[in-house]
């Protein structure tokens, strides 16, 4: 008997597109000079036009956030900043079928994703800093932590409201205020978040959007107006910043990218292996910094574990983002597909083997399947550099040695994967791992509790827990040093 | 000698073939199963979801009170579910009321299972449980549903359970085994993965979950480590849709309702593959899981929902 899963589309009805988008600046969306467009890259569809922020927008965003962080929000009490935070995480909550819809259409993730993960997950995020906002003197940085002013925060495509989240709850929790950038391709979902922040009667000026290209990232970030920088997005674009905070003395914190190992020992427990294999590099169209994108596999396992493997990745569902069965979803855009299809180009060029799951792809939009390359050796491209998108590359080790040696060749270093069924071997390997997150007997899981970060070129500073609001407050005692 | 070439020789080696066995992961397969639980069932897959169910049904009764009477209501219920729906797979009897249901489902293509070897605690001597089970078959029994013992389980006397499922797959003469797991009381899902082994090893055509009568009875991480099972075990035995030989999985207990019941059909779907979508290889032990599904199935039939008052109660 086949079975299959009827269509089950969630429905667009719950959002409501404008059809243009001003700058959120100072409590309200004002217009701009320039605009351009968002599409679903399912569907090439364009949802709306969106403003792109000039030099004289960001300067009156700052200024915005300025006048706020001075007015109202640093010298407000933290239980008070604390109630503004809570009802923006419940009122994330309420909206949270809005949200999701309108993330999967712009982004092109699987709303299944969307549904259960980035949205339950931002919405924990203020729930949580919500939470220190009055207990801040407990944090370890000194009896009453001051926050370091007015954050200019430039967030990726592959997580926008969910990155959002990361950045914005602690800077406010914390007192500062923020001027955040979402990125070209995904910027819907902040400028719901925007009207959320209206709905929240969060005084003006304390959280501004400014959306645009890469040319409005680089204003915002150099703007002698901001006192600290968070960036999360590629290594090439973080050194970048770097340079431009390195000559202005702005704080910074950078988060940026990842080519993970997936370790998997002979004695792993395969079929939670294989799922974490799966999860660590196809969750989100492998559009994770953290990505498990190198599997590392005990040579005496190797050839059954990638069996399995590819059996597994037979049953991935690639389709329209919006059903609710859907496992992958479209690729965020035209220039990002390309990018992953060189890539898979140089995997065949340089001689590792391609497998790609045989299933059919949409006419429009941006799709790559789920690819797995073998006989992969580290001397590849596809072994150094981050793709991210759907492709795996495998490479098998001997020893507990090995693995941690070629774990660790890599000048990333923002997670890791450990798959055993011996515990001590887990504890002796988190030990050597040169990686931010080491997740062991699973892959990509998130709590706001959890500090996240880099090692090397993954980045510095860390996001979630206690550890992540030290990137927001004046911990070295005066914010202009 | 067993299918993978005397493993089960020894005690030392069974424990050793056993323990050889990868792990399971508990939080990572209760999240899978989290997730497969949240697929999306609906329309024509619903549709077709519902007659599978009902066709996989064990209707059952397995209670001290079960008197000819309500054993033969139970066989007109699975004769004629009503709603046009098809009919189900088998009922599932004590022993003594076998003889009741075998001519009133003769010549029905309803199957008559009966529960055996001193269900549902299995504490009895093994002639006893023989003795029961020759009865069973005797009165007409098309399938027999063995507990094993799961004191020499949790003792580690694995050789033990083996050697007991062998001798009552003697006395079945050919009657189709479904052996009980009982995983409620089995603790771990390592321990599920490796009775699952055990029962295969040792002839099952079908390994099932649980009696009933412990809680938890079928969950669905559970019955996705036994699906895992049987997929692997036709990979062990000759691989491929070919060769290699294909066990039937039975959850059984607290399967209530069409939701639950889907979601095991979604389970078999993206575990085992849907060579398990037939009542040859899957079956649901349930008694009032098969009025919500008529009800369910009227509802997509009609668009409107009967309620409670237009199904038969037996």
């Amino acid at each position: 008997m086949r079975f299959d899963y009827a269509p089950a589309p969630e429905s667009r009805s719950v959002v409501t597109l404008r059809d243009s988008y001003g700058l959120f600046i100072g409590g309200q969306f004002v217009s701009g000079s320039s605009v351009f467009k968002t599409v679903s890259p399912a569907t090439e569809e364009v949802l709306a036009e969106v403003t792109q922020a000039g030099p004289e927008d960001v300067d009156r965003a700052v200024a915005a956030a300025r006048h706020a962080y001075e007015r109202t929000w640093s010298v407000m009490p933290g239980r008070e900043r604390g109630k503004y935070l809570f009802r923006v995480a419940r009122l994330i909550q309420e909206r949270a079928r809005e949200l999701a819809v309108l993330e999967t259409l712009d982004n092109g993730k699987p709303i299944r994703e969307s549904r259960d993960v980035d949205i339950p997950l931002a919405a924990a995020h203020f729930f949580y800093h919500a939470g220190w906002a009055d207990k801040l003197s407990y944090a370890g940085f000194g009896p009453a932590p001051r926050p370091l002013g007015v954050a200019g925060q430039v967030i990726p495509w592959n997580f926008p409201l969910l990155m959002l989240a990361w950045k914005i709850a602690p800077a406010l929790a914390c007192g500062n205020t923020v001027v955040l950038k979402p990125a070209e391709t995904t910027p819907l979902t902040a400028l719901v978040f925007a009207e959320i922040c209206q709905q929240a009667d969060l005084p003006p000026g304390v959280v501004n959007v400014v959306t645009g290209d890469g040319a409005t990232g680089h204003c915002l970030v150099a703007h002698p107006g901001i006192d600290k920088v968070a960036f999360t997005g590629s290594t090439e674009v973080g050194k970048e910043i770097a340079r431009i905070c390195a000559v202005s003395g702005q704080r910074l914190t950078l988060e940026l990218g990842g080519k993970a190992a997936n370790i998997v020992f002979d004695d792993a427990p395969v079929d939670q292996a294989v799922e974490g294999i799966v999860n660590g590099i196809f969750f989100n169209q492998g559009h994770v910094c953290c990505a498990g994108s190198r599997l590392l596999v005990q040579e005496s396992i190797a050839d059954e574990l990638l069996e399995s493997l590819k059996r597994r990745m037979g049953q991935l569902r690639l389709g329209d983002p919006l059903d609710k069965n859907t496992d992958i979803g479209a690729v965020n855009s035209r220039a990002q597909l390309e990018r992953i299809e060189a890539f898979a180009e140089s995997g065949e060029e340089e001689g590792a083997q391609r497998w790609s799951v045989q299933c059919p792809l949409p006419d429009r939009g941006f799709w790559f399947p789920p690819t797995v390359f073998t006989g992969v050796s580290q001397a590849h491209r596809i072994a150094q550099e981050e793709i991210f998108g759907p492709v795996l590359s495998v490479l098998t080790f001997r020893t507990p040695d090995e693995a941690i040696a070629k774990a660790n060749n890599t000048p990333y270093g923002l997670s890791a994967g450990v798959w055993t069924e011996k515990g001590s071997l887990i504890l002796s390997m988190a030990s050597k791992l040169r990686a931010g997150v080491v997740w062991a007997n699973t892959f990509n899981r998130f709590d706001p509790s959890s500090p996240f970060g880099g090692y090397k070129e993954s980045g510095f500073g860390r996001e979630g827990g206690r550890h992540g609001l030290e990137a927001y407050l004046d911990v070295l005692g005066g914010s202009d040093v | 000698m067993d299918a993978l070439g005397g493993v089960a020789a020894s005690q030392a080696s069974l424990r050793r073939f056993l323990h050889g066995l990868p792990g399971v992961d508990e939080a990572g397969a209760v999240a899978r199963a989290g997730m497969l639980a949240s697929r999306s069932v609906k329309t024509d897959a619903k549709r077709q979801a519902i007659d599978l169910a009902i066709s996989m049904i064990d209707l059952t009764t397995l209670e001290g009170q079960d008197t000819p009477g309500k054993v033969a209501a139970l066989c007109a219920k699975a004769r004629n579910p009503g709603f046009g729906a098809p009919k189900v797979a088998a009922v599932c009897v004590y022993p003594d009321m076998v003889e009741v249901a075998a001519p009133l489902l003769a010549g029905s293509g309803i199957k008559v299972a009966s529960v055996a070897t001193a269900f549902p605690s299995g504490r009895a001597a093994l002639d006893v449980k023989l003795a029961d089970v020759k009865s069973a078959v005797a009165a007409g029994a098309d399938e027999v549903d063995m507990v094993i013992d799961r004191g020499a389980f949790l003792s580690g006397r694995y050789l033990s359970v083996y050697d007991e499922i062998v001798a009552v797959r003697g006395a079945c003469q050919g009657t189709h085994l479904k052996v009980i797991l009982e995983t409620g009381e089995l603790g771990t899902l390592d321990n599920v993965r490796r009775a699952s082994w055990l029962a295969m090893l040792a002839g099952a055509d079908f390994i099932k979950t649980s009696t009933g009568k412990v809680a938890p009875a079928a969950t669905l991480p559970v019955t996705m480590v036994m699906l895992e099972a049987v997929r692997d075990w036709r990979e062990a035995t000759g691989g491929g849709p070919a060769g290699g030989q294909m066990v039937g999985v039975k959850p059984a207990g607290g399967i209530r309702t069409t939701k639950d019941a889907v979601r095991y059909i979604v389970l078999v779907h993206e575990t085992a593959g849907d060579d398990w979508l037939t009542a040859r290889y899957f079956r649901l032990g349930a008694s009032s899981l098969l009025n919500d599904l008529l009800m369910q199935r009227d509802r997509m039939a009609t668009g409107r929902y009967s309620g409670p008052d237009y199904v038969t109660v037996d």
